[in-house]
């Protein structure tokens, strides 16, 4: 398909703006350089874009069970209820009393999310689920630092892990200490003990882990970071299994982040706008990040924590994003949330069942809200990997699950189909899974070849990557 | 009420049963039995149309102004319906971050085009697909320039201060000492500048047009922050740059900024848009996602997440940011806007902007309001008030007439001036406002 | 793949090229590249600067993957190949020819094996 730029005429503009209707006023200093911008009539331009969104899969074009990514259906009242202009046309900046409701849904959905972390505070300026781990791990950098033990320099992560939490406490300055799992993808507790020490500033942990596991000795593991005088953050990446069931804040984190656009059904908008808010126990409460909303009677304001390490983003989050997490809370409510989580729980252990006729599973017992099959066994035998069952996948119209995610698993497939989807949804899939995998045994190259009818064949990463061609020249 | 599952419960009890348990609750038997929780302290869920009401019931609280004379890091600019039409749809709403390129070849391509035109805009040879928004893209771009020898950050005190309370809290998380360059008459101290930097400088940050709304005198800085040796970061204003000198043009090393007023509401906030732009030199040092053009197996022309060997999926702790997502329907819909306004709409934007803002500026004056700082603006500028009270009752007075006057800053208000005011509007508000004074 | 017998070759999969007492040519073996598969970039060392045995000296990347190539001598690095950094494809096509760095006043070395112990060391 033809980029914009290679579309339309260049005396080709809409007519949008008024002229002007006081004097010109014009840079004293003018860009020299030519500005190309597209310039394309209004029914040119549209259908430009209807190709471009033909050339996306969305939750809506079907099953989509991103692993670790919770793909769940993104509610249309949602849409709805952020897109009212009382909400999209006020100014960030206006005084507090004339956004009293903007601030009441933030206090909303604040109160709302603690409860359901089993925190004490929280701050939804994070506007992704790496900038939520950002602000935890820096809520465990100025507790340290306000208690003058500079000397816990190091933040353990276990080998299973996101890349962004080694990365996340790269950035807040700390040395990451990486632990292996055990051989059933939990924390070896010899290994974490063995890790603690008076250096340790904290433990990133997901519970359910990585593999799809909830971690039966997580008192156990947050004690002994706790004995060790560090702090434990929860990644709230897998919340999904959780929500309603079990609190990370009984679990015995002292904060957490929750990628609202996973667990709480914002749309994933292609990489966002997310929203990573982050909950934190009473103690660490004076170092959240400045301004949280405080309720005083029926008036709502804005407070500075008495030791805020300082704001992670500008104004005071993806506000937006936020209400459309809060309308999905109100809607589903005390009974909902478990609900949906369990159901998650089912659909994640349903599945397994179905594939576990042919493929092999990573772990194989009762998961959580997802679960990662192992494909060495077919591979060491047909040559098909997991990336070619992926790409198998894309001709039969299915998004394909994560591939070589985690780390710890080789040819890694890692599935999620969320409590949205239906059995009816899950049983086809789950056919065209079976049916990939006998093709894999008679037919391995229709599968190195594939995919054939998607919008394009496997692309020429390398190339790439080695001659970067990061822009159109005009 | 409902959790959108749509499993009927005779299903489930055929699910539970293949799975091998009872109940729902059974699949949980890693959790310590007393963990469970009881019942959630929120309130019970509620149908479509009492939600409706209950959110609708919040939004009408909020004061929603005719006319919107405040900026400072969020402008309400003129959105052509189409931008909102297109984002709308749920394919480029729903879907997940482009790993699987093939069926997302639609997102790919659109950030390639947005990477394109933030080129163009800049000047600067290399785009990213974009971050969370301008302050975050700001304190980004310090890692970038920092080494074993050049390890100290600057910023001036001009730029926006939720800017540099960012870059305060991304230098303190990893121990880089950040240096605020004092002010002098609403502008860079060009002296200061001279003095403060050394052997061990990464970076000097300025915006452009600054907080106060002026011109930064950019070549001069350009000048000395490179004779010492540092790296040249400019935030801008994307509409500003329609008009004005580039980035690239003044020198600088790295471009970012504010991408919210490319089509997206003020809403309070957020979601916004951070954009970074830099030279082919420094491409591999930046942190986020980044599109690149290739081939398929057929020779087809198509996109790909490119240069991912930096990022913290694959280096880990050793990435230079932890950042996987961009805000790519953000960064959509400033593409989008972009299409629609084209050379001629963009340039029209900066130029009604920063007119009406002179307009309204010379019109306060001859009331008495005069500008606290000389020097070329753009759209937003500073008057001093005569008061202590002043700038509430003005204000106030404004607010009583549906219009949302100027910021309150220190001794003074800055004000600001999009397209979308006319010059009735304007001349409105002189009035009220001369009636206050 | 190939072994040259005038070469040695370190545990962590670089080869060494002796010049003179104390300078030598670095480089990885035909077993790493092909190890990594198709490389797209290298970080290469900075000239001037120490490098130590058994420690990273500088990184390369290949579309799904960073490797530390870990420096066989201690030393300071001379020279740098730039040629890679527009065709990291050298290390594919001819990892002997594409040498990293060139390495001065060597104090001291990795544990280094000839061409036969490496390829039985590596299984080949």
């Amino acid at each position: 398909m033809k980029l914009i730029f290679e579309r339309g005429s260049a005396e080709q503009h809409l007519t949008l703006l008024p002229a002007c209707d006081v004097p010109e006023v014009h840079f004293e200093q003018e860009r020299q350089k030519e500005l190309h911008l597209p310039h394309l009539c209004e029914n040119e331009l549209t259908r430009h874009y209807t190709e471009i969104a033909k050339r996306v899969h969305g939750v809506n074009d079907g099953f989509y069970p991103l692993g670790s990514c919770t793909m769940k259906y993104n509610p249309k009242i949602n849409e709805d209820m952020a897109a009212l202009p009382g909400f999209t046309k006020i100014h960030p900046l206006q005084d507090v009393e004339t956004v009293q409701g903007a601030m009441e849904a933030l206090y909303t959905i604040g109160e709302s999310l603690s409860d359901i972390f089993g925190m004490d505070g929280i701050t939804l300026q994070p506007s992704a689920g790496a900038h939520g781990e950002f602000t935890g791990v820096m809520l465990i950098k100025a507790y340290h630092t306000d208690r003058g033990d500079l000397a816990r320099n190091k933040i353990i992560v276990p080998d299973s892990a996101h890349g962004t939490n080694p990365a996340t406490a790269a950035m807040c300055g700390f040395q990451v200490v990486n632990i292996p799992s055990g051989e059933d993808g939990c924390v070896d507790l010899d290994a974490l003990r063995a890790a603690v020490g008076p250096d340790t500033a904290g433990l990133m942990l997901t519970n359910p882990n990585t593999v799809g596991i909830f971690d039966k000795n997580i008192l156990e593991i947050t004690q002994i970071v706790h004995d060790a005088g560090g702090l434990c953050y929860y990644d709230g990446a897998n919340l999904n299994a959780v929500m309603g069931v079990v609190r990370p804040g009984d679990m015995g984190f002292d904060c957490i982040h929750s990628n609202l656009h996973k667990t709480f059904s914002t749309p994933h908008g292609g990489g966002g706008p997310g929203s990573g808010a982050v909950g934190c126990k009473e103690f660490l409460k004076k170092y959240l990040p400045g301004p949280i909303i405080v309720k005083d009677g029926d008036k709502y304001d804005f407070a500075y924590p008495e030791k805020s390490f300082g704001r992670v983003r500008s104004f005071w989050g993806n506000f937006t994003v936020v209400l459309k997490a809060m309308t999905y809370i109100m809607t589903l409510g005390k009974e909902g949330i478990p609900e949906a989580s369990m159901n998650a729980v089912l659909n994640a252990n349903y599945m397994m069942s179905l594939l576990k006729e042919k493929y092999t599973m990573a772990y194989d017992e009762i998961c959580m809200h997802e679960f990662v099959m192992c494909l060495v066994d077919l591979h060491d035998e047909t040559g098909v990997s997991a990336l070619d069952i992926s790409k198998g996948l894309l001709d039969n119209g299915q998004h394909p699950p994560t591939m070589y995610f985690p780390l710890i698993v080789h040819e890694a497939l890692m599935i999620e189909p969320t409590e949205t989807e239906s059995k009816e949804s899950m049983d086809e899939a789950a056919e065209t899974y079976l049916k990939l995998y006998d093709l894999a045994k008679t037919d391995p190259e229709a599968l190195h070849a594939a995919p054939v009818k998607a919008n394009c064949r496997r692309l020429d990463e390398v190339g790439a990557a080695r001659n970067p061609i990061v822009r159109y020249t005009f | 009420m409902g959790s959108y599952v749509p499993t009927t419960p005779s299903e489930r009890e055929e699910m539970l049963k293949r799975v091998g348990v009872g109940t729902l609750k059974d699949l949980y038997k890693n959790v310590p039995s007393d963990m469970f929780v009881k019942e959630l302290n929120i309130p019970t869920g509620m149908s479509e149309l009492e939600v409706r009401a209950a959110v609708t019931a919040m939004a009408e609280k909020n004061k929603v102004y005719k006319t919107i004379l405040r900026g400072a890091g969020a402008y309400n600019h003129f959105i052509p319906a189409v931008v909102k039409s297109v984002t709308s749809r749920e394919e480029i709403l729903t879907c997940y971050t482009p790993y699987q390129a093939e069926i997302s070849q639609g997102v790919l391509q659109s950030i390639f085009e947005f990477q394109t035109m933030m080129c163009e805009l800049t000047g600067m040879e290399v785009s990213t697909a974009s971050h969370y928004d301008g302050a975050t893209a700001a304190a980004e771009t310090i890692p970038m320039c920092k080494d074993r020898k050049r390890t100290k950050a600057y910023v001036s005190a001009t730029a926006h201060p939720h800017t540099i309370g960012v870059m305060q809290t991304y230098c303190f998380a990893n121990n880089t000492e950040l240096v605020v360059l004092p002010a002098k008459d609403g502008k860079t101290d060009l002296e200061a500048l001279k003095t403060a930097l050394g052997d061990d400088a990464a970076c000097f940050y300025i915006q452009q047009p600054n907080y106060n709304g002026l011109m930064e005198d950019a070549d001069a800085i350009a000048e000395i922050v490179h004779a010492a040796g540092a790296k040249f970061v400019m935030g801008c204003n994307p509409i500003a740059l329609a008009n004005m000198k580039t980035p690239a043009e003044y020198g600088a090393d790295i471009a970012v900024g504010e991408g919210q007023p490319l089509g997206l509401d003020i809403a309070f906030g957020g979601p916004y848009l951070g954009f970074m732009c830099t030279t082919n030199a420094l491409m591999r040092k930046l942190p986020g996602r980044i599109v690149g053009q290739t081939k398929d197996a057929d020779g087809n022309t198509g996109y790909v997440l490119t240069l991912t060997a930096r990022e913290q999926h694959i280096r880990r702790e050793r990435a230079s940011s932890n950042i996987c997502s961009n805000q790519q329907l953000c960064a959509f819909t400033a593409g989008v806007y972009m299409a629609a306004m084209g050379t001629v709409g963009m340039k029209q934007a900066a130029t009604l902007s920063m007119s009406k803002a002179h307009y309204f500026a010379s019109e306060l004056e001859k009331i008495g309001l005069k500008r606290k700082y000389e020097g070329e603006f753009f759209h937003e500028f500073v008057t001093e008030v005569a008061c202590p009270n002043c700038a509430k009752r003005i204000n106030d007075a404004l607010a009583e007439n549906n219009i949302l006057g100027g910021l309150a800053v220190d001794g003074g208000i800055l004000w600001c001036v999009t397209e979308v005011v006319t010059k009735a509007e304007l001349d409105k508000a002189v009035a009220i406002i001369k009636e206050v004074l | 793949m190939n072994f040259p017998v005038e070469l040695k070759y370190s545990r962590d999969d670089e080869w060494v090229q002796m010049i003179d007492d104390t300078t030598a040519l670095v480089g990885i073996s035909d077993y790493a590249q092909s190890e990594m598969g198709d490389l797209v970039f290298i970080n290469l060392p900075v000239v001037g600067d120490a490098v130590t045995k058994d420690e990273m000296m500088c990184d390369i990347e290949s579309v799904k993957a960073v490797a530390d190539v870990i420096s066989p001598v201690s030393g300071v690095v001379a020279e740098v190949n730039e040629a890679l950094l527009d065709a990291p494809e050298t290390l594919n096509a001819d990892p002997y020819g594409a040498w990293i760095a060139k390495i001065e006043n060597i104090t001291d070395f990795a544990e280094l094996m000839s061409a036969d112990e490496y390829k039985e060391y590596r299984g080949i």
